[in-house]
């Protein structure tokens, strides 16, 4: 028997894993019909979800912890058991503004540090308060873009200005002036860097190592209610996501994304990000970042509670919600490891023992406690060397000073 | 009740405006999701924005009733939550409504239903453009298709239409397929006719 099954997605290089599983017989082969349902808007993927005209949908991570806590128009309870992919964002600035950064781009984007102190200063230097475009409030963008640069004494909320547009309005907002800059998913950095707008500011990646991103989001009574069907979509999902991150099929898959019904952006701009061979300024040769988007390898997919509550710690820190032991628990709970291990039980898919650790702590490759295969955890460390207890999120808030 | 009606297509604007005035509302406003639209859109201070779901701008749109400090009362999505049999009309049809803060449902479902209804009909209207659009393309490639066999066969107009009508019933296809192969083999050739 079939299951039709319509999840919403935007045209994003990081909608990879539902593509693949829709285009190369994954979904098929756990008998799953995927329908894809292109959305333009975050709030209308989000509705879509929310009212039910979708099983589930391809969503920012804060955006599923901010919809549950009831701060993204009408409440509902969601629930992520599966990550789509981690980093794969990129901010990208007027040649004008980036002129007063460091020069030699590989080493601007090396150096988040250093780049967010000269980003400072660069802003004491524009005629006016920079516009920065991010795609959403609840984006995990956003959140990085604050954290970033609050780290340089930068007040995101005063020092600059973040106007909201939805991706696919990024290049054309540049090239209107309407914005001096952006931080989105790829392919549209890439995009605005090739027509000569931009250039790369600062690599997600290299913000926090291992930035959660995009999850797979369902309602939650839906969720519940359908655990055969929930089971086979993340089987079919792991399997499409370790298709994805072999680089043998990186031109096969940028392909794929860059049909008009997924992407519709020229393939070879979607292959930058698969494969981290970034260029950062046009005509210039590419910067290598292999961590630069993963699906698959490193337990990726695996949604570790302590990454949700890191969401939540931020959302608190930006005053955007009310910290309360309750909304903390809510938040954390959005994801769910449990769901994982139960999908994927009897596959070969490396699963970690634990639902929380430290993030921003692993330095090296580390191979940890998995209750099957060998499992590796890659370095996620945040450039500024914090750790996030989640046991401890006063104590990790109150370190971001003066205020924040 | 001030309406504002955000949408980039002309045509459904009007069609929606229309017909709200037709119901004897008459302060309403269209505003396109273009440059600094926002920014017009608080200085109107509307009880209700209707918007078309697909509009990439609706991210745009909620950031602004999130944070502004000029909207008097805050204003949300749709009025009614436990109206879901309405709330489900509304997104099939593609129509997303913000509502202020207090306003009664009774004197937002008309407007609702009418947004909805409304969009129904340009998305017939607009389909059966599209309809009229592909067929008027079919008839121009079989029309070609018809002239490569009238002067390459020495063909009448309708010789050369059964000829094609008889290949596409031999190969199950659609004779406009059937067509487009042979003007595609015809340039491939760099035969005349064309």
């Amino acid at each position: 028997m079939t299951t039709d099954l319509k999840i919403a997605f935007l045209p994003l290089t990081d909608a990879a894993v539902l593509v693949a599983a829709c285009e190369q017989g994954f979904a098929e082969e756990e008998g799953i019909a995927l329908e894809l349902v292109r959305s333009t808007s975050w709030a209308t993927l989000r509705d879509r979800l929310v009212y039910g005209q979708v099983h589930a949908a391809q969503m920012l991570a804060p955006l599923a912890v901010a919809v549950t806590l009831g701060l993204s128009q009408q409440p509902a309870a969601l629930a992520a058991p599966y990550k789509l992919n981690v980093n794969g964002n990129m901010l990208v600035m007027a040649r004008d503004f980036a002129a007063a950064l460091e020069p030699d781009v590989a080493r601007r984007v090396a150096d988040p540090l250093g780049t967010a102190h000269d980003f400072a200063a660069a802003i004491g230097l524009w005629r006016r308060k920079p516009m920065i475009g991010v795609v959403h409030r609840f984006s995990s963008h956003s959140l990085m873009l604050r954290y970033w640069l609050a780290s340089a004494g930068i007040d995101p909320d005063k020092d600059v200005v973040l106007r909201v547009l939805p991706p696919s309005l990024t290049v054309e907002a540049m090239r209107a002036g309407e914005i001096d800059g952006f931080i989105a998913g790829e392919p549209w950095g890439s995009a605005a860097v090739e027509a000569g707008l931009a250039e790369t500011v600062a690599v997600g990646e290299r913000i926090w190592r291992r930035g959660v991103e995009k999850v797979l989001a369902f309602r939650e009574p839906w969720l519940e209610e359908n655990p055969d069907i929930v089971d086979r979509l993340l089987r079919a999902l792991a399997r499409a996501a370790a298709w994805c991150d072999d680089s043998g099929n990186h031109a096969t898959l940028a392909e794929l994304l860059a049909r008009p019904r997924y992407v519709d952006q020229p393939a070879d701009l979607i292959a930058r990000a698969l494969s981290g061979q970034m260029v950062a300024r046009a005509g210039e040769a590419p910067v290598a970042n292999s961590d630069f988007m993963l699906f698959s390898r490193e337990a990726t997919p695996f949604p570790w509670r302590s990454q949700a509550l890191w969401i939540y710690s931020q959302l608190v820190r930006w005053n955007m919600v009310e910290h309360d032991a309750a909304a903390a628990a809510k938040a954390g709970a959005v994801f769910r490891p449990d769901v994982y291990r139960r999908a994927l039980a009897n596959s070969d898919v490396a699963m970690p023992g634990a639902s929380m650790k430290l993030e921003g702590a692993v330095d090296l490759p580390l191979a940890v406690g998995s209750r099957r295969g060998e499992l590796t955890l890659g370095p996620d460390r945040f450039f500024d060397g914090r750790v996030f207890d989640p046991e401890k999120i006063e104590d990790y808030l109150a370190g971001f000073a003066p205020g924040r | 009740m001030r309406i504002v009606i955000i949408d980039d297509s002309g045509l459904r604007a009007t069609v929606l405006e229309e017909g709200l005035r037709e119901a004897g509302y008459d302060d309403i406003h269209i505003v396109p999701p273009r440059g600094a639209f926002v920014a017009r859109l608080e200085r109107m201070a509307p009880d209700v924005v209707l918007m078309d779901l697909g509009s990439p701008s609706r991210d745009t749109l909620e950031e602004m009733l999130t944070v502004s400090r000029a909207l008097a009362r805050p204003i949300a999505m749709f009025v009614d939550q436990s109206d879901e049999a309405m709330i489900g009309a509304a997104i099939d049809a593609g129509v997303s409504a913000y509502v202020v803060d207090g306003l009664r449902k009774e004197r937002v479902k008309p407007v609702l239903e009418l947004a909805v209804r409304r969009f129904n009909a340009f998305a017939k209207i607009q389909g059966e453009l599209d309809e009229a659009r592909t067929a008027l393309s079919e008839r121009k490639i079989i029309d070609r298709a018809k002239s490569i066999l009238m002067n390459q066969r020495s063909l009448s107009e309708q010789d050369a239409y059964a000829l094609l009508r008889s290949a596409a019933m031999n190969q199950g296809k659609k004779i406009v397929e059937v067509a487009q192969a042979l003007i595609t083999a015809s340039e491939l050739l760099g035969g005349g006719g064309l």
